[in-house]
């Protein structure tokens, strides 16, 4: 049941509009999908009950500079009732790197797309809360583009600044001492 | 003067042979080199001959920090807080071709060498060191020191290193 141009024909009448293709499916059944229809399909894929598709296993990318469009997002979907598994691809181009998010549908997908957005650059539209994952929070650039300086030349930073101000040291030395034991009070 | 029962030395050596006869390492396996640390203190290697007898948790209570395997640059910070709460005297062995010089990894996540963060007294090479190499390591930082001074260096100003 489960091969892509069966799901494609399922997708592109609960979907109407949408441009799927089917990709190499030498392990698993691939479609490669538009931004635009993402969330549309991915929604059917979630809720239809015979589908299933309920666990998003990973969500990466690939940086294929220099053709264009620059940047592949790779979602794996499995379902645990068809036991099936499922890949989607979205191309997107380097100078638009957008992507609605699907945290909406699958809550890992939160640091997922975090992560990929450290990465890659890659702006997951929707998503209100990307910041930095792996990297240090101030770095600047994204690593794992083709065209970054892998050996960079950055200063190591070894000390990091207090996270409360000095009176709240203070206060909170005061108060391990006069909580600590009946002994030391 | 040969049945006399009296052994006469210096204070130095007898301070400096007890510190390095004694040396408690800090538990600080990063990567890989923690598994052949981890050989080396086991029954077959066993550093307690050397006198390691224990892998204290807490840095307080420790002398010796081997920094084993690769440490990120986000690891930076917290591996010199680490050795910060040593007290002296105190030695760190860079254990291994990532902690001594980034080994396989020159690239942004990894810093190129722990001495950028520690000071470091031995270089110990190998990827991973065999568990020999890393008792070499620790036999070489025991000679070390014998060579060194209890005394500390008057001149030396408030907050110098001084492992005497």
């Amino acid at each position: 049941m489960i091969d892509a141009p069966t799901l494609i024909a399922r997708l592109a009448a609960m979907v109407p509009g949408a441009s799927l293709e089917p990709g190499s499916d030498t392990d698993q059944p691939t479609i490669h999908l538009t931004a635009d229809d993402l969330v549309p399909v991915v929604r059917v894929l979630h809720d239809t009950a015979d589908l299933g598709f309920s666990y998003l296993a990973d969500l990466t990318a690939v940086d294929w500079w220099p053709k264009e469009p620059r940047f592949e997002v790779v979602y794996h979907l499995a379902s645990f009732e068809q036991s099936a598994r499922l890949r989607l691809k979205v191309r997107v181009p380097g100078s638009a790197a957008h992507v609605p998010t699907l945290k909406r549908v699958w809550p890992s997908a939160d640091w997922l797309e975090r992560e990929v957005w450290d990465l890659f650059g890659i702006v997951f539209d929707g998503h209100n809360d990307l910041r930095r994952l792996l990297m240090p929070d101030e770095w600047e650039g994204h690593p794992l583009r083709k065209d970054y300086p892998v050996q960079v030349q950055v200063p190591v930073r070894i000390g990091e600044p207090l996270e409360g101000s000095e009176e709240e040291f203070r206060e909170n030395i005061e108060m391990d001492r006069r909580t600590r034991g009946i002994l030391n009070s | 003067m040969n049945d006399i029962p009296v052994l006469t030395t210096t204070v130095d050596k007898m301070v400096q042979w007890a510190r390095r006869s004694s040396i408690w390492p800090v538990t600080f396996g990063l990567a890989c080199c923690a598994i052949e640390m981890m050989s080396m203190s086991a029954s077959r290697y066993d550093i307690a001959r050397f006198g390691a007898e224990v892998f204290r948790g807490s840095p307080r209570q420790s002398d010796l920090m081997i920094v084993a395997g690769r440490l990120s640059r986000k690891m930076a910070p917290a591996l010199r807080r680490i050795y910060d709460q040593m007290p002296d005297p105190k030695w760190v062995i860079s254990m291994g071709a990532c902690a001594s010089i980034g080994g396989v990894f020159d690239n942004y996540a990894l810093v190129q060498g722990v001495d950028q963060v520690v000071p470091v007294d031995v270089y110990v090479p190998g990827c991973p060191p065999r568990p020999e190499s890393l008792i070499y390591g620790i036999v070489q930082l025991q000679k070390k020191i014998a060579q060194q001074r209890r005394v500390p260096n008057a001149a030396a100003a408030p907050g110098d290193r001084q492992s005497a």
